[in-house]
This record gives structure tokens, sequence and C-alpha cells, in this order.
């Protein structure tokens, strides 16, 4: 079955069917990891996004049980330039097809995936539409009226995230809350290998109710769409700042910097990928990331109580930060990996190592916090 | 950190001559490595033995030296030139070994070099077996487990603790014999006993088996800062159990999942951290098919074979990196040179696949043992990038230059079902072609894969391919098929035939190939390389490309006054994979071809498929094409480049085949014209036009039948040179001595292929004379006349030569030079040419001339300092080589002499028959240099691995009755230099009739003469062949174990003479001389030149 993609600019690439049929809408992406297609559809960062894999072999070892981030897929659609029928590898229980089908999200191969990357590249991440059905002379103008009214939902947070608080595991030294933005497993696995007790809170919670928890620290995940969007996030967490630890990673780290007085702004076509070069700027060491953002936080909108601790190489983007004095440390990109290097695993050993130092050391008072930011 | 300014002055050891498993892959780093350094204004000294290299170029170093890569000649060229720094591990095994060697003689310290890059302990760290297996154990790293054992007991006990299958391997066998893999305790026992008994020592080693288990390698990077990069991951199609060398391997991998992917990752930085190596590194895995379980097997702690493909594969140059970070420069200080913005800290990501594919030497060695194993055969490599699996893994089969493009063989199309099945269990070079015929006859994807434990996913990969042969040879051929065909990489040819539908029929259908950009990040930013390979039915980069870039070359603008006039580009067909035959030596021409392109003010367009060479490095012309080497794929990129013509002299015969395919598209073919190549090429009319032109040469004739061989031999007086007229089965050429080896020849040769004629000539057994001439048309340039030390009859690549001649005389020499400009002049080459010549009883025969680039350009080149390639391309391009400055005619001499040895690589190749013959057999050359012949001599040999310190044995002389009058003095010599002779009985009686002590053998009782080579005992051996290419005949035997022993063995008296002449030259302790190749050549004579 046929299958075609609709971009805002009018370009319209046609390609084979995949997955599920119909017709969806979102924002185009691309992402440059070679391997690791499970977790990236199963990342709810991708929410409301169409993924495109700039890898041209997509599905080889098929889907398995243990490589997933989340439930399910939260993406609009994903198209690569080769899917794979024939898959092979021990583990793998269906087909990428079968799989995506299974989720309802449209697939689509066959498309000239480099061409559309560097428009992509070019033009910055735009909205388009997937569809199933056939797309003509005739009915193109609907199609693009279709994507003109599309609007990114604003509610994506809550969409993705856990309905209800959930401890996760009963063991740890280390009670640790984490707001769930859209969380990815790999970092609730990466706490709990070091120690963690972690327990899980809807998007959604007040700060009282974490509050109310007697937690040593909280931890904030990733998640999906523009964090300026993200007004009762944001305000829990103006609630929760200096009353314990915080960590954060992508979504949870450019809220914080919210909180913290920074800015955020829109990259143009965003950091996607298994090589993205990071330099500690406190002791110069490089290492390689996974990445997965849209936005990003301006260097320039630092304010006196944050100090930048991680850059990107490539663009020299910021890509975290901490502020001593509040105990907060956040990255922009993805520690726990899943899919992409390791490397930074050593920023979740340093995080758990401060969160059981932060333990021994009671922490400020909550007045002495405001007068410092 | 940045650069160490204390480096001013660095030494680059390069890898030596060329043999399987060390080949061009280190003259690209090694080129690298000197651009590198010299673009931070270091200065380079190189030293090389292999003149064939571009490494060796005098433009590419501040100092050239071409001297033998010992640690004498080392300690004598640092002891002269000071260097502060010294980089080992861009030149191969060969390099590394010599720093080794220098640090441990105290040469480093005592001279204050500093070692660049990784240090001494940490290379020893990973080459040392138990060094490394302590430090995988201390970091938690698996390694198969092994043991070494020696009784059955022992081996019991490894056998209880890690289970079964086991290998044994044999401690000092002759390859491997004796060893097994055992997969169950009868097995075991049998093998672990037998193991013992042959085992000199009684000992075996047992191994865990990991055989079947997947084989993938990672290319990791390290900086001083411990940053460390993953420059790529390939995957072997074939799995652990045949060497990586001799895998076809993809890059990247395609069937682990991320988890795999980043655990293995992991651990490659674990180690490279472990081992603190600072510059590229290359780990090898094993990892099961069926759970995580993984096992390091292999560490290079240095820049390798599969670096160079990695770089090709993705556009990061690694040994460039390598020699950055080498001289201090940190990863994230080192700017990446494809995007321009961003560093070299990053991990390259692909939006395409590779492929590599060995090319192997089977194709001449007929009696070779085709099994692959552990040990590397294969001389050369092609690659092909595809935008997937299918299309890549097909440009790259289409790439091998084989008759056939196609994955499905003439070979097998006939076998039985149950035979084919059968044969699958042969793991040998033409295996894939074997799983690719079942498949087309629908065998179980899964039995296959049970068979070959290849992965299903490749099978099913290969079965998509052949199913859609089989989809055309049903189905008419329509739009939708054709494009289908194009996209999993089919040729028009391929399509034509299965489809019987003609090609110009599918130039209808429209479907052009268009060209994609190698930018290392998938798009992910703007980079403009100059590196395409080509895809279908998807958006073409190139004319963005061109308009980014403007028509001419930014990099050399051109010199004539006027500046930026538009003069168009040229393409460069480069020589494909290195085989034997066709090396390293015409990649160089190919590059020097292209900067001469870019000096004249055009645009270079280089082709070709080897990623092993610098030929393939973007930086070499305007734009490289990353292409298989045939006619459509380079028709594909003319049309779309439009150049000004194609250069094919430089290629190698890949590019001349090409010629006339490409002539008849109405492509312009420039330099000596397709006629004119045809005039030479084509024997009736090369034998009328040397008649014409009064040139003697041998008389010859072609027959079909037994009865007519025998009576042109007859006619023509024995010997005669028999050759096929086509080749086939690997059947090469012979020289015969009388009607029975004749008969021998003819039955065998007719019993291939009675449609073509076999060619019998006269053998001249004369002196033969070789030169390379540059002509314009009008004038000829001829910068040096080579002489074989051999006589006629051994392949001019396997023959050791002599630069400048010493046995021809001024008439003789006057009557070369003569034949060389008439040739030119009559044939109207323009460009280069190669004339070989027969002297005999003073009458010049000319027995082959090439109008082309030949393997002794790159030498030729060095030792007269005329630039070859760049006066061939100026004169192609329209200047006279009068105007050009460089003098016509004969080149004079200077003091310089020099001596060229072939290497060969028998080694690695079982059931090889090392005896010289007509037909090529050597991998590499090295040059011995010096100011006389004597000198040059004895170098040349060093180089080429010869010892001259040892005790002077016993050596074994055996000769066949043609030969023993004429080696009754070179025997003689060898007795009175204090050898003690033995001979086969034929031998000792004639020695003995003509008084020369010797001890007879009754025949070659092979076992003790094993021994006594294994021992040492045994100083060197001269038999001289008798002939049937039979591998039964003692002799054959006999030359193979010496091979395996390392014990020199000559097959020519001619070489053995030269040989005792070294050996002379070093007992009389004669002091070589140890300089660059420009202050050999500075010193001219006085006087009469």
């Amino acid at each position: 079955m046929l299958a075609a993609l609709i971009l805002e600019d009018g370009t319209v690439l046609r390609g084979e069917s995949f997955g599920a049929e119909g017709t969806s809408m979102g924002e185009i992406v691309f992402n440059t990891s070679m391997a690791g297609y499970q977790e990236i559809l199963t990342d709810p960062s991708y929410a409301n996004q169409v993924i495109v894999m700039t890898y041209p072999e997509i599905g080889n070892y098929g889907i398995n049980e243990t490589d997933s981030e989340s439930e399910k897929p939260r993406c609009k659609g994903f198209i690569v330039k080769n899917w794979c029928k024939n898959e092979s590898h021990y583990k793998s229980g269906k087909n990428i097809s079968e799989y995506l089908k299974e989720h309802g999200i449209i697939g689509i191969s066959g498309i000239d995936t480099r061409f559309l990357t560097k428009k992509i590249r070019e033009k910055g991440t735009m909205n388009c539409l997937i569809t199933t059905e056939n797309v003509d002379e005739n009915n193109i103008t609907s199609k693009m009226a279709q994507l003109d009214l599309y609007t990114t939902d604003r509610d994506v947070v809550f969409k993705v995230s856990s309905n209800k608080i959930r401890r996760v595991n009963d063991f740890g030294d280390i009670n640790l809350a984490l707001i769930d933005y859209g969380c990815k497993t790999g970092i609730i696995d990466s706490l709990i290998r070091r120690g963690c007790r972690v327990t899980v809170f809807p998007a959604n919670t007040e700060a009282n109710t974490i509050l109310d928890g007697k937690f040593d620290c909280i931890f904030l995940s990733n998640g999906p769409g523009n964090p300026a969007d993200c007004e009762f996030e944001i305000n829990t967490l103006h609630n929760l700042i200096g009353k314990l630890p915080i960590f954060g990673i992508c979504l949870g780290y450019q809220l914080l910097s919210i909180v913290l007085g920074a800015k955020t702004y829109k990259l143009k076509y965003g950091h996607r990928g298994a090589n993205h070069p990071v330099v500690n700027l406190l002791n110069k060491k490089v290492m390689m990331t996974s990445q997965n953002h849209g936005y990003a936080v301006d260097t320039e909108s630092l304010t006196k109580i944050m100090d930048a601790t991680y850059q990107n190489l490539n663009d020299g983007t910021l890509e975290g930060f901490k502020s001593n004095s509040l105990k907060i440390d956040a990255v922009q990109f993805h520690p726990e990996a899943n899919p992409g290097p390791t490397d930074a695993a050593v920023i979740f050993d340093e995080w758990v190592e401060k969160m059981r130092k932060y333990k021994k050391i009671p922490l400020r008072k909550a007045d002495e916090v405001a007068n410092l930011s | 950190m940045g650069k160490d300014l204390s480096i001013k002055k660095v030494l680059v050891i390069g890898s030596g001559p060329i043999i399987i498993g060390q080949a061009a892959e280190f003259d690209y780093a090694g080129v690298q490595a000197c651009r590198a350094l010299r673009e931070e204004k270091i200065e380079v000294i190189l030293v090389n033995s292999n003149p064939a290299t571009i490494m060796t170029d005098e433009n590419i170093a501040d100092k050239v030296y071409i001297e033998p890569l010992t640690l004498e000649s080392l300690t004598c060229i640092i002891k002269k030139e000071r260097p502060n720094g010294l980089i080992a591990s861009l030149g191969g095994q060969t390099g590394l070994n010599l720093a080794c060697e220098l640090s441990d003689a105290g040469v480093l310290d005592e001279y204050g070099v500093k070692l660049l890059g990784t240090n001494i302990e940490s290379i020893k760290k990973a080459e040392d077996r138990e060094l490394f297996k302590n430090l995988m154990n201390e970091i938690g790293e698996p390694i198969p487990d092994s043991e070494i054992v020696s009784s059955y007991d022992d081996a019991k006990k490894f056998a209880d603790r890690i289970g079964f299958p086991i290998i044994i391997r044999p401690a000092f066998t002759l390859g491997g014999s004796g060893g097994g893999i055992a997969n169950n305790e009868t097995e075991y026992e049998e093998i672990v006993y037998s193991g013992l008994q042959q085992s000199p020592i009684n000992q075996v080693l047992v191994e865990k088996s990991i055989a079947g288990f997947k084989e993938i390698e990672y290319e990791v990077m390290r900086d001083s800062n411990d940053t460390c990069i993953i420059i790529c991951n390939m995957e072997n199609i074939d799995p652990i159990g045949i060497h990586t060398g001799d895998s076809f391997v993809v890059a990247p991998s395609q069937t682990l999942t991320n988890n795999e992917y980043q655990m293995l990752r992991a651990s490659a930085i674990k180690i490279i951290r472990a081992l603190k190596i600072e510059g590229g590194c290359n780990v090898q895995y094993a990892l099961d098919t069926t759970s995580n379980q993984y096992y390091v097997i292999e560490v290079n702690p240095r820049v390798s074979r599969s670096s160079a493909l990695a770089s090709k594969a993705t556009g990061y140059p690694i040994a460039k990196v390598t020699t950055k970070i080498a001289i201090g420069y940190e990863l994230s200080e080192i700017k990446n040179a494809i995007t321009g913005k961003t560093v070299a800290a990053f991990e390259p990501a692909l939006d395409y696949t590779v492929v590599k594919i060995p090319k192997w030497p089977f194709d001449k060695f007929a009696t070779g043992d085709r099994m692959l194993g552990t040990k590397m055969k294969a001389t050369g490599e092609v690659m092909a990038i595809g935008r997937t699996f299918k299309s890549s893994f097909k440009k790259a089969v289409a790439s091998l230059e084989d008759k056939h493009p196609g994955i499905l063989h003439y070979k097998f199309e006939n076998l039985p079902d149950e035979e084919l099945l059968q044969n699958l269990y042969i793991q040998d070079d033409r295996r894939i072609f074997r799983v690719a015929e079942a498949l087309k006859r629908n065998f179980d994807v899964k039995k296959v894969q049970e068979i070959t434990k290849i992965d299903p996913w490749f099978i099913n990969q290969i079965k998509d391919i052949v199913g859609l042969e089989f989809e055309m040879s049903i189905k008419p051929l329509n739009l939708e098929l054709y494009k289908k065909a194009k996209d999993y990489g089919y040729l028009d040819c391929e399509i034509s035939d299965i489809s019987n539908v003609s090609i110009d029929e599918l130039k209808e259908y429209d479907y052009p190939a268009a060209f994609r950009i190698v930018d290392t990040c998938a798009g992910e930013f703007h980079a403009s390389t100059p590196y395409f390979y080509s895809t279908y039915g998807e958006a073409c980069e190139l004319e963005e490309y061109k308009m980014e870039h403007g028509e001419v070359n930014s990099k050399e603008p051109p010199q004539e006054k006027g500046g930026n006039q538009k003069k168009g580009n040229i393409v460069v067909l480069g020589s494909g994979p290195i085989r034997i035959g066709q090396g390293i030596e015409f990649d160089y021409c190919s590059v020097h071809a292209s900067m001469a392109i870019l000096q004249n003010g055009y645009e270079s367009v280089m082709v070709n498929s080897n990623p092993e060479t610098l030929s393939t490095d973007f930086d070499i012309a305007s734009r490289l094409y990353f292409e298989p080497m045939n006619a459509e794929n380079v028709m594909n990129i003319i049309r779309k480049e439009k150049p000004e013509g194609v250069m094919v002299q430089f290629g190698g015969q890949t590019a001349i085949n090409l010629a006339p395919k490409l002539a008849r598209e109405g492509v312009k073919i420039l330099g000596t014209s397709l006629e004119s190549i045809d005039m030479v090429e084509d024997r009736k009319v090369f034998e009328k036009l040397l008649s014409d032109l009064n040139i003697p040469q041998p008389k010859g004739r072609g027959v079909r039948s037994t009865a007519e061989a025998l009576s042109t031999a007859k006619e023509l007086g024995y010997p005669v040179l028999v050759r096929p007229s086509y080749v086939i089965g690997g059947r090469g050429m012979q020289v015969v001595y009388n009607d029975d080896e004749l008969l021998t020849y003819i039955n065998e040769a007719l019993k291939f292929s009675n449609e073509h004629p076999v060619l019998i000539d006269q053998y001249i057994e004369g002196l033969e004379v070789e030169l390379d001439a540059i002509s314009d048309g009008k004038d000829v340039l001829i910068p040096g006349i080579c002489e074989h030390i051999e006589r006629a009859g051994v392949h001019s690549g396997d023959s050791m030569s002599i630069y400048p001649s010493r046995n021809i005389t001024k008439r003789q020499e006057k009557k070369l030079v003569e034949y060389a400009k008439k040739i030119a002049q009559k044939v109207k080459i323009i460009g280069l040419m190669n004339i070989q010549f027969i002297i005999k009883d003073d009458v010049v025969y000319v027995i082959e001339v090439n109008p082309r680039a030949s393997r002794t350009v790159p030498i030729m080149s060095k030792v007269t300092g005329l630039p070859m390639t760049e006066i061939a391309i100026n004169a192609i391009l329209g200047k006279s080589i009068r105007g050009q400055g460089y003098g016509i005619g004969l080149h004079k001499t200077t003091k310089l002499v020099c001596v060229k040895m072939p290497v060969f690589s028998f080694r690695k190749l079982n059931k090889i028959d090392p005896a010289l013959a007509p037909e090529m057999k050597s991998t590499g050359e090295v040059l011995g240099v010096d100011y006389s012949y004597k000198k040059a001599l004895l170098k040349a040999f060093i180089a080429g691995g010869y010892k001259f310190d040892q005790k002077k044995q016993r050596v074994l002389v055996s000769l066949n009755d043609h030969y023993k009058k004429p080696a009754l003095k070179i025997v003689k010599q060898i007795y009175e230099q204090g050898f003690f002779i033995m001979a086969t009985w034929g031998t000792h009686k004639f020695l003995e009739k003509n008084g020369i002590p010797s001890k007879m053998i009754e025949k070659f009782m092979v076992d003790k003469l094993q021994k006594r080579m294994k021992e040492g005992r045994l100083s060197f051996v001269l038999n001289t062949p008798t002939l049937g290419k039979n591998s039964q005949t003692s002799g054959f035997q006999i030359r193979t174990i010496a091979e395996i022993y390392g014990i020199p063995c000559f097959t020519s008296i001619d070489t053995a003479r030269a040989y005792m002449t070294a050996v002379k030259t070093y007992d009389k302790k004669t002091r070589l001389n140890c300089d660059t190749i420009t202050n050999y050549r500075k010193k001219k004579f006085l006087g009469i030149f």
C-alpha cells in the first residue's frame, strides 16, 4: 500500500505504508542513531512527533520484550528508507511493522530520508501530515488545509505521564521521588541500580504531596513538548526548590532552568541522536551522549545561582547546569542512554553519591534561598 | 592541551613491502600522518623499504629514506637525523615491532627520541598473549578460556571445566596440522592424543571454541584527555572462524540491538582506557547469537586494515587524527574537516551501509588451498557504499571485477542439490556464491543458517536479491521491476541478460543514478565533502555540491595568467582491489595523475573501489567516487560530470579494460588512443607492427591440438614458452624443455578449453631488460633502463632488477632506445608506456609493450627524480616533452644504484609452489639503494628479510637436467663460501664429476629435512624445479616447507648467484650507506655523461 508525507512547506514525498493505516499529523524530526529504533519509538518524549530515521535499514532485529523505554510508542509516525520484514534476533518477538500496527502508528518506508533530513535541517522542524490515503491533485489542498489547522497539544506532558503515584521498588538507601513527565524506564533503572528507592509521581502532582512523602530528593524526568507550556509543572517546582535536592534530565532540566530564572528557546531542528559530544566544563572531559530535545536553555540567560556544567561541542549549546546552594543538578542529554552511548552513566554515579551526601547535611532555610535567587 | 611544542622533527616508519595482511592501507595511513605533521610545521623523516608507495615520494615527507626496515638502519637514521619523536603506530605490525626493538635496544633513550602516541608498555600489553590475558582478567573483560596442556588428563580437566566444543591447536606443527574442533569427548580424546603426538614438544593449546559466534569489530580512538570515541563498528557476515581480513564485512553492524552495540562499545572503551592507547585502536569481539555472552578476541593497538576501511566507510580520517593526537592534540581540539565547524570528538553517523569483500589470489593460483580459516589469504579488498545493504552488497560483488558481476556463480549452476547442500559446509572464498545458489533453489533459510552459521538476516537479504533475479526471469520487465532491480544494485547488463531486454531499451526507463555525499553526520550538519557514492531513485547532491564550490577546484587554483578560466574536469580511473600483478604501484600512478591534473588547472575526478588506498582518500582529487570499476558505474559518473576526457593509462589493466566500453559510449580517452592500445594489445596486429618496424621478436603461434603443438615446438626449437590465449582455471604461462613436458601442459590446457588456442612461443633464454618511457607522440623520454637478474622466463614482477643496467653494451642500449622511440611513434603513444626486451647473442627482441603505466613507474620516478606521471599527464594535456625541460631520449644516470627485490606471501597461502615462473606470484617489493651494485644488492636482500649474520650451515642443492651445467659455477661458489652441500642423487653425481664435494641424499626425505629446517641447520635451498606442476612432487614439498620455516629457497640459479654475491659482500664487512633518496641521486658521475 502507498503512503504519503506532506510537509508544512508543501513538499510531498511518497513511499510505502507499513505499520498502521490512516492519517496523522505531528512535528517532523529526525534521529541519527544507527541502532536503537525500539528505544526511540517507545521514548515518550517523541509524543506528537513524526520520527525520521536517518539510518536506512530499520527493524533488522525486530521488537523484543526488554528494550522498550515505556509501555507503548507515543509518536505520531515513523519514516524510514527501508524496514525489515525478515528480522533476525533471538530476542525478537515480532517485526517492526506488526508492532507499529498494534499501536496504531503509521509508518512510511521508501522515503528519501536523507533528502528529508536535509530539508528539516535547512528549514527547521515543521509540521507534517502522513497518510495512507491516496494523495493527488484533487485532495492535496484539503490535506494542506488540514495540516495548517494542526496545533500542538500543549498538555502533552500530562498525556504521557503516569496517572497515579507508584512505588517502583522497596529497597534502597535513598528515598527518591521521581516526577514523570514521560519518563524513560532507563532513568528509573539507572536509579534503582544505584540504590534508590523510587516512587513515581504523575506530572500533575502538587508540591505538598511530594513534600509530605519525606523523600531524600526529587528527580525530574525527560518528557515531550515545549517547556514553557508546562505552567503547572513549573509552579510545582517553584514550591519544591530549596526544600529538597533536585536532579533533572531533559525536560526536567529545562523546567528547572525556567524555575531558576533562565530562558529556553526552540532549536532549529533539535538534537536527536546517539553521537553528541558534550564537554564537562568543570574537568574538561568529553563524552558521547544520547540526545533528544528540540528546546535548549539559553546560556546567556543563566542566573547567578546557576553554574553551567556541560556544553555541546557541536553547536556550543548548554547541556547542563547546577546550583550548589539549592542542591540542584541537571543535564539536557540522556545519561541513561537507551539508545546510545553509556558514557554519561557516570552522572548517575555522581548524583547518587551527592544524594547520599545531602542526606547527611540539612538544607538551607527557605527564605535564605529566596534571597539568593 | 594542544600541540606539544617540543616536537620539531618526527620519524615516521612505514610498513615495508606489501604482503598479505599488510598492504596499501599503511601507505594511506602513512601519507595521512606525514601530511598531518607537515600541517603543523613539523619536519618529517620517513623510512620505508617499499618504493611503490606514495609515502616515499619526496613531496610527502621532508626527507625520505628508502632503506631496509631493520634495527641497524633505523638506528643509523636516528643517529643522523636526531628526530625528537617517532610515530610507529601507523606502520602496521612492522612499524610497531621496530619501535619495540628500538626501545629495547635503548636507541630511543640514547638519542632522546620520544615515542609519540601509544607507549611501548601499552603496545606490549596488547600484543603479548599472556600480558593481554592478565589485563583482561584484571578489568573483567571476558576472553575465550584456554590452556596449554601436555597430557590428555590435563586436557580432560579443562574440558570438564568449560564444556564442548573445544579447539585443539598443537604447538609448533605445520600449518596447524593435528588440530581441530571437538564437539564431544570421543572426538576430543582422539584429537588431543594425535595433537600431542604430532607436536614436537608434546604440547597442545586447548581453547573454548566460539566458532559460529558473530564477529564484531570496533574502531576506537582515545586522546590524552581520556576522551574515547568509536569511529565505526563493523559486523562480519562470516562468523568467527574466518579471519576478518577474509570475511565479508558490513558497516555499521546490522543485527545488533542497541544494547548489544553499547555493551561492546563500552567494553572497547574500557579496554582502550586500560591499555592507555593514544590514537586509533581496533578491538575484535565474538558475540553469541543467543545470549549476551561475548569475548574479546583481539586488540590491535595501532592503525590497521580495519581502520582504513572504517575511515573510508565513515569519512573520518583515523590515521590523520591519530597523528594529531600523537603530537599532543585532544579530540575536542581537532576540527572535523568535513563539516568544518564541528570537532573530531564525535562518533560518525552513517545514512548508508558499507560492504567490504576481500579479493583473493586464487584466480592466479589454481592449485592454492581456497579454504579460509584463521590465516588471512586475501591480497586486497573492495568496498561499496549503498543506501541499503542489498545495494552495497551487490555493488561490492560487482567491484570484484570477476567476469560475471552477479552473485550467482556459473560454477555452481549445475551442481546437484544434494552436492550443493554438502558444499555449503565448505568455508572457502566462494561460499557466499554457493549460498546464493542454494537460496535461488529455495533451500530453507534456516538450513542454510545452520550449516553456514551466517546470520539469517544476511541470508534473507541475499535471498531477496536472488529472488528478484528469478522474478525478472519469469515476468516481463516493467518500470516498477526495473526500479526495484536498480535499487537492489543490479547492473543494466545483468538485467538485460536476465530479462532478455536489450540495454538500449533499458535506457528508456529513465531512472538515472544519483550521487550522494559521505558526510560523517547523516545529513545533520551542512557538509560538502567531495566524496560520493551512487544510489537510485533519490535526490542527487552533485549539482548542489558543484554550485557551492564553483566548477574549478579551489584547492589548487590554476597557475596560468588570467586566473580562473574554467578548464573542466578529467576523470582518472583507479585500479580497483590490490591483487597479484596489479598492486599499489597503480594507486601511486592514479594519485599522481590526479595531482598533475589539478596542477594543469583542471578538476580531477577519481573513481575507485579500493578502501585501502590513498586514491580513495577524498583529499586527493577534486571529487572522489567510491564506485565499482565497471562500464555502467563509470558511465553514470561520466554522464553527470561531463569530463573533458578519461585517463585510463594509470589504473592498470582494470582501467585499460574499461577503455573500449567507454569509447563506445562516446567518451574521449585521453592520451594514447583506443586504436593505439589495440595495436599493442592485439597479438596479431602487434606482431605485424614489430615486423613492419624491423624489430626482432620471438616467433610464436597458436595451436589447437597436440599434434599441432608438437610440430610447432619442433619448428621453433625447445625450450618454448606456452600459455593459454584465454586464461581459465588459473593456468598460466610455462617454459617447457621437451616433448614430454609440452604434452603434459597441452593435454591439461586443452582439457580446460579447446575453443581457444594455446600459444607457443620461442623461448629465448637471454637477459631480460625493461624500460618505461614517456611519449608525446613525437619525442620519448626514457628515465632509465632496468636489467633483470633472473634470465627471461621469470615474470618481470617476480624478478630482481637492477638500475642502472650493468650488462648492456652501448650499442644495445642505443637499440633499446631506438626501438622504444620507433614503437612510441608508430603506435602514437601519448603518455606512459612500458617495454620489455630480451637480449641474446647481441640481438634485442621486443617481447611486450604495455601502453600504460607499469609496476616500475614509482621506482623509476624516485631513483631518477623524474616525476614520470606528471610528465605524462602534461604530455597528454598538450605540453610537449621537449618543452617540459626534462630532456629527451635516455636520461642521464647518477651514482645511485638500486636493486628491486620481489617479496612473496607464500606463507599465508597453502599449497602454492614458490618456484619462479612466467606467471607472477609476488605481492610486493623492496628496493636496495646505494652507490654500488654489491651494496645495493645486499641491502635489497636485507630489506627483503634475508639474514646474513647466521652460521653457515647445510645447503640443499637439487637441479634439474637443464640447469645442472649452468649452475656449476654457482654451486662451486656456495661450497667455497663455507657452506656444506647436500645434493640429491643426480645433482650429487654431477657435482662429483665436476669436483665439488657434496653429501648425497637418497631422495628428499621430507621429514628429516623439515627437522633440519626447524632447527636452523639448513641455510638455504637451491632447487630448480622439474616440470609438472604437481603438488605431489617432493621438490614442491621441500619448497613449500622451506617457505614455512623461512628458509631461503632459490628456484632460479640467477637469484642464487646474486645471493652469493650478497653473502660475499656481507662477509667482507662492507659498510653500507644510509641516506635519503635525494642525496643518493645528487651525486653525479663526473666525466663523460
